[in-house]
């Protein structure tokens, strides 16, 4: 599954904000991870935990401190050329969370579209970049002549949709989804949902997918990493992140997402987590904390014997998974069957 | 028989705006039993909001109750009409716990103070006695360290803490009906879980009865022990929440349910729900939800359903429980569901 290209490559990022105190606050702490052309890759965490950071970083509104970003193995972050900031910002557009304070207030929808065009130049003639925002308004769903509106005359939904025509209007790869869905109600969460999923496979999109919403996260992403604090703590397949969390932090979060169930949610425990178990003090490089390999693509944080463990609790559950087949279906049978 | 705490009957809520009327609430009946969570779920502009506000005497002023009944105890809240007949009700019988706890506090007031004012209104303490109790009431509230904390300002919390106080001083009045608008909406999930116990606590310590607005049917299924689904300012299914999670009725209730990402299939579309909500300014002929509903009948579209029984404490009002309705099958998706819990590990 590694051959596929890798498209993006967040390697060692550290993000610092200056803030009154005497020390820079940290938001982002060596975080890597690569994304591969074509998927959709998840980024959870809760409120503070600087994912919105890292994807504000890769897409070049704050500065890296230290560590790079590199789109098609090419440097990103940092001083680069004229030339490449605008191969950027052709190929990496963002979805923003709330629709309703994105969208100029002032400004027409045709404005709002095309502003991605007046940046890259894409366009020879006003014809050609009328016809180009009327091709994108349909592709995500909306009328042509809605473009001479203003934002408040559309609902959260049909907004959600501008913000991601305005994204798609310059033909991006790589689209930077925060949040998108988090404003809106749940069916017309499920309209934004499908139309992303749609627009990737119609024009071969790779997602970063921002989001708090554990379900929604496992109904889209192909892989995810979980975030607390500006470190990544857990990163597999999403299925696996769901099946067999190992840090107790992913345990916490999964433990907290609410189901649609009563039975399960009257008796369900959630698992709080505690951050002082972990014992990271700095000097011993046995006790340092590092991204770990468990299983193939799994990947959790942890000193020596935090790693250690994580591999004891992992080769548990492969050999339940292999002897206890039957017991296990009963378990498996609450969740919704991934595809094959 | 249970003996409803709060009965609404027919229920209509009008708003003036720039010179239009706009129905908001259209006719909705609802019953709270005492010591119950009842959830009222529906998406925005379902009208769940007003619905309640109306029981506290706190519409807009552009809005009006136009008729039906509110009875509470030997009073009707529908009549009320002045802040006065509202005093002794407001805060003291039935207190409210809104959306986002940044704007329900004062930022310019320690914690301690905001909860103790209340108190020393409600019980004519002194000052003495009204700090004891503050003190107790945030420990209640999970608080750490509530006489440290009372001295503290609101930006000296976190956001669950926030809404931690904000349950505290709805508490301060001992009322006996708790309303929570969407109290977790603007908090991360595990914090969510954290409110949504403490709420349960609460409710069993100081035996209260609790109305939970919210939009997710997560949530629903965590606090509710009854349920009632709101669509275009009305209340379209009433039932126990495992009547209404597990035999739901109303094509509306299973559009909802259908178009959870939970449920949904990877690599498959998520259902959704198709056009948009009435425009509440005209007069609504038949079910307001037909238009939009796949499986909407002739009769739909000219006469508004009555409420069908399904079993002594659930109700929809859906044409398709008419005996001479075609009997249908719900949606794939609610089928899934259906399956899945039997399969699992409930029971």
């Amino acid at each position: 599954m590694d051959s596929r290209p890798v498209l993006l490559d967040v390697d060692k990022l550290r993000v610092e904000f200056k803030v009154k105190a005497k020390e820079p606050l940290v938001a982002v702490r060596d975080v890597s991870f690569q994304i591969y052309e074509g998927e959709t890759f998840g980024l959870v965490g809760e409120s503070g935990s600087g994912k919105t950071t890292i994807g504000r970083t890769i897409i070049r509104i704050h500065e890296a401190t230290s560590g790079e970003v590199r789109y098609r193995g090419q440097r990103i972050s940092g001083a680069i050329s004229r030339e490449l900031d605008r191969k950027v910002t052709q190929s990496i557009q963002m979805i923003f969370q709330d629709p309703m304070a994105s969208l100029n207030e002032r400004a027409k929808i045709d404005y709002i579209v095309s502003e991605g065009l007046y940046n890259t130049g894409q366009f020879a003639n006003e014809e050609e970049r009328s016809a180009k925002v009327t091709a994108v308004l349909e592709e995500v769903g909306l009328l042509p002549e809605f473009a001479s509106r203003f934002p408040h005359e559309f609902s959260g939904g049909q907004r959600q949709r501008i913000g991601v025509a305005r994204a798609l209007i310059v033909r991006p790869e790589f689209i930077i989804a925060d949040e998108p869905i988090s404003a809106l109600d749940v069916s017309i969460r499920a309209q934004v949902l499908n139309l992303l999923s749609r627009l990737q496979k119609e024009f071969g999109l790779t997602y970063l997918f921002i989001a708090h919403d554990l379900s929604v996260v496992r109904f889209i992403t192909d892989r995810v990493a979980v975030i607390n604090l500006g470190r990544i703590v857990e990163l597999a397949e999403t299925e696996e992140l769901f099946e067999n969390p190992l840090h107790p932090y992913t345990e916490s979060l999964l433990s907290a997402i609410p189901l649609p169930d009563p039975h399960r949610e009257k008796q369900k425990v959630v698992k709080v987590y505690d951050p002082s178990i972990h014992d990271y003090s700095s000097g011993e490089p046995r006790l340092a904390p590092r991204l770990a390999e468990i299983t193939p693509g799994h990947f959790v944080l942890g000193n020596d014997a935090e790693i250690a463990g994580y591999h004891e609790v992992a080769a548990v559950r492969a050999g339940e998974r292999k002897t206890g087949q039957n017991s296990q279906s009963a378990r498996k049978n609450d969740e919704p069957t991934p595809n094959a | 028989m249970r003996e409803p705490i709060l009965s609404a009957k027919d229920i209509v809520i009008k708003f003036s705006l720039r010179g239009r009327v706009l129905t908001a609430i259209r006719g909705a009946s609802l019953d709270l039993y005492q010591g119950r969570t009842l959830a009222i779920v529906g998406e925005s502009g379902s009208g769940k909001s007003v619905f309640t506000k109306s029981f506290i005497g706190m519409l807009d002023e552009n809005g009006w109750i136009d008729s039906g009944s509110i009875r509470y105890g030997d009073h009707d809240l529908a009549k009320f009409k002045t802040e006065r007949d509202w005093l002794s009700i407001r805060g003291h019988e039935i207190a409210m716990v809104f959306q986002d706890p940044m704007t329900a506090l004062n930022p310019l007031r320690t914690i301690g103070r905001q909860i103790q004012e209340v108190v020393e209104q409600h019980e004519k303490a002194d000052r003495a006695h009204a700090k004891a109790k503050t003190i107790r009431i945030l420990g209640d509230v999970g608080i750490p360290q509530p006489q440290l904390r009372y001295g503290q300002y609101p930006h000296e919390f976190s956001g669950g803490m926030r809404q931690r106080i904000v349950i505290a001083i709805a508490l301060a009045c001992n009322p006996k009906v708790l309303i929570c608008d969407e109290p977790t909406t603007a908090l991360d999930v595990t914090i969510q879980a954290q409110i949504l116990k403490l709420i349960r606590k609460v409710q069993h310590d100081y035996k209260l009865t609790v109305i939970y607005i919210t939009h997710d049917l997560g949530v629903v299924a965590n606090v509710a022990d009854d349920v009632a689904v709101m669509y275009a300012g009305d209340i379209v299914e009433y039932g126990g929440v495992e009547e209404i999670f597990y035999n739901p009725k109303h094509p509306y209730t299973w559009a909802l349910l259908s178009s959870l990402p939970q449920l949904g299939q990877k690599g498959q579309e998520l259902y959704t729900i198709k056009g948009s909500p009435p425009n509440l300014f005209v007069d609504i002929q038949g079910d307001a939800f037909a238009p939009r509903n796949p499986y909407a009948l002739n009769i739909d579209f000219q006469d508004r359903p009555p409420y069908f029984q399904v079993s002594p404490t659930h109700f929809a009002r859906t044409w398709l429980l008419d005996p001479r309705a075609p009997k249908l099958e719900p949606p794939a998706a609610i089928r899934h569901m259906l399956a899945q819990y039997a399969g699992g590990d409930r029971g």
